[in-house]
């Protein structure tokens, strides 16, 4: 009841958290996007690049983020950018390479080798058989990635506020250090319902973008 | 239209391809056979590059293909494989426009071209353009396989085991409706094979290969009478001459002109017909030449009356189109030494004994 009642009178306060909260993760998923997708297709092309690749991604998915992050000061604070809202970005961009170049890489792999031949065979060149064939074949996969991405990094943002990066974790942080239950839950209750609404807004994506010849 | 000169293709130290030459007349299907690892998909994979030829030239309508963009060539070769390879994130239609696509079509004139396409292969366009492969039956996919190689009328068609995924029924109607589309459009084709009846009955030439050599490039008939060697023996098959009557069509082996009665004629008229050819019945035809029943030489010998009165009905006809395999079937179904043979509307042309068939196949063994 007092976790409610604290809730309703920091409604402006919680909202602006989850804006922020929000910002970190879409930011980083958006930029780990942009690398991931691109270096896991170029990963095909061989297997030991692949190993070697998804091996360091993999590595860096067991650094404690906690650490990462005090990893992550000194580097930036050379730019002056030791704590908030960059290191935060820049570690999540890092933790989403695994999951998206990893599902990435397996669903253009998983393509079935007959249709790559039958494109080649009719003429298209390499960008137009990535466009056409196996890049929309392979998006369903590619977007589970993104989508344990965001989970996994909405999670991870609400660590990031022991390095000033704002964000829903502010209010587990404080609940933690002033013994304050009502902070704690709504630090808490937020994240996770972000997690999910998140989770099933990616899972619409998904749907949509799939070919309804790929639905099964 | 496709000509080889000294092609060969090396992996490694392996010879796939030796120095092949070989030529294909436009509108001729030629087909590829061999054991596997012959060399016979490598062949035909480096016409349109997808395998690139370690030495050699291949010309397609007299230019060498070393010289044409890649990409641009294989958009002028329709090729089909046997995994049909139908990109299942598209729809028939789209599928079936890929090349056209590529080609930069205009949309309408692609898709209408599309439509056309399907009822030439007997698929309502209303119900197939916009479905997607995996709603697809088996039988259907390879169907929009094939006329998704037709969609920019490539005057060249490469096809890789195309029907060899199919179950043996739809294989044979497949290749029927193939052979009749083919009829009409009269592409240069390459086919790759492993199957002798298949290449019997699909093929106006036949190029056996063995170790990347090619063996022996010639017509199927030829190829069955006169094989070069043993092994080409062997592999066509002990029951070649058998695989030979699938060959010849009924017409060119039938007695024209045979004698024939009429209904009103007497068994009398009938007897002398007989014995005059040296035949022990004849055929009854109608007022306008339909075969109609026949007449025995006992039973025109022993009773009187006209012909319409003692006659039986025919134990087989056969159609003057369809071939000596179909028509030695028949008549060992009907323990029968020959076959009236009718054309399509019924009419009398001649009959067809296991003389005439004997005739018809040896007629080459004697060229020897």
């Amino acid at each position: 009841m007092e976790t409610i009642n604290f809730i309703v009178a920091n409604l402006p306060v919680i909202g602006q958290r989850t804006l922020e909260h929000i910002s970190i993760v879409s930011v980083s998923v958006a930029i780990a996007i942009l690398t991931g997708v691109p270096i896991g297709i170029l990963i095909t092309q061989s297997q030991i690049a692949a190993d070697r690749v998804l091996y360091v991604a993999s590595v860096i998915m067991t650094i404690p983020s906690i650490a990462l992050f005090g990893l992550l000061i000194p580097i930036l604070s050379l730019i002056g950018q030791g704590i908030g809202y960059l290191p935060a970005v820049i570690a999540l961009i890092l933790y989403s390479q695994l999951p998206i170049i990893r599902n990435t890489y397996t669903a253009v792999m998983n393509v079935d080798p007959a249709l790559r031949e039958a494109a080649r065979g009719m003429g298209m060149t390499t960008i137009q058989r990535l466009r056409e064939v196996e890049l929309p074949i392979a998006l369903p996969v590619i977007i589970n990635g993104v989508r344990n991405a965001v989970v996994l990094n909405i999670a991870i943002a609400a660590i990031a506020t022991y390095i000033g990066a704002g964000g829903l974790g502010t209010f587990i942080s404080r609940g933690i250090s002033q013994t304050d239950i009502r902070q704690l839950l709504t630090g808490a209750l937020a994240v996770s319902l972000l997690a999910i609404t998140a989770d099933y807004t990616l899972l619409a994506l998904q749907r949509a973008l799939t070919s309804p010849g790929l639905r099964t | 239209m496709i000509r080889l000169d000294r092609v060969t293709k090396m992996f490694g130290p392996i010879t796939a391809v030796d120095a092949v030459d070989m030529e294909v007349p436009a509108g001729a299907v030629c087909v590829l056979l061999g054991p596997s690892g012959c060399g016979k998909t490598t062949t035909m994979k480096m016409i349109n590059r997808l395998i690139p030829p370690s030495s050699g030239k291949i010309f397609v309508d007299g230019r060498d293909t070393a010289e044409i963009d890649e990409v641009t060539l294989r958009r002028s070769i329709g090729y089909v494989i046997q995994q049909i390879g139908l990109f299942p994130n598209k729809t028939v239609e789209d599928n079936i426009c890929v090349v056209p696509d590529l080609l930069g079509w205009d949309r309408r004139k692609s898709r209408s071209r599309a439509a056309e396409l399907l009822r030439m292969v007997n698929l309502d366009p209303g119900i197939f353009l916009k479905r997607y492969p995996k709603e697809l039956s088996g039988g259907q996919q390879q169907r929009v396989g094939v006329v998704r190689a037709l969609a920019a009328d490539p005057p060249v068609l490469l096809m890789d085991e195309p029907f060899g995924a199919i179950d043996p029924i739809n294989r044979e109607v497949i290749q029927d409706e193939f052979m009749k589309l083919q009829a009409e459009l009269k592409k240069t084709i390459v086919f790759v094979s492993h199957d002798i009846d298949e290449a019997v009955k699909m093929a106006s030439r036949i190029a056996i290969f063995r170790d990347g050599r090619l063996i022996q490039y010639d017509t199927p008939d030829n190829i069955l009478a006169h094989p070069t060697d043993a092994f080409v023996a062997e592999f066509v098959g002990s029951d070649r001459t058998l695989k030979r009557l699938r060959l010849v069509k009924v017409e060119d082996a039938m007695m024209k002109e045979p004698p024939r009665v009429r209904a009103e004629d007497t068994l009398d008229t009938a007897l002398r017909l007989m014995e005059e050819h040296g035949h022990y019945a004849v055929v009854m035809v109608g007022p306008r030449g339909r075969a109609r029943g026949l007449v025995r030489v006992e039973i025109a010998r022993d009773k009187k009356g006209t012909v319409a009165e003692h006659q039986e009905p025919l134990p087989g006809v056969i159609n003057i189109d369809d071939d000596l395999r179909t028509a030695v079937s028949l008549m060992f179904t009907h323990g029968v030494t020959w076959l009236a043979c009718v054309d399509h509307d019924g009419f009398y042309k001649g009959y067809v004994s296991q003389r005439s068939i004997t005739n018809a196949l040896g007629a080459t063994y004697r060229d020897d």
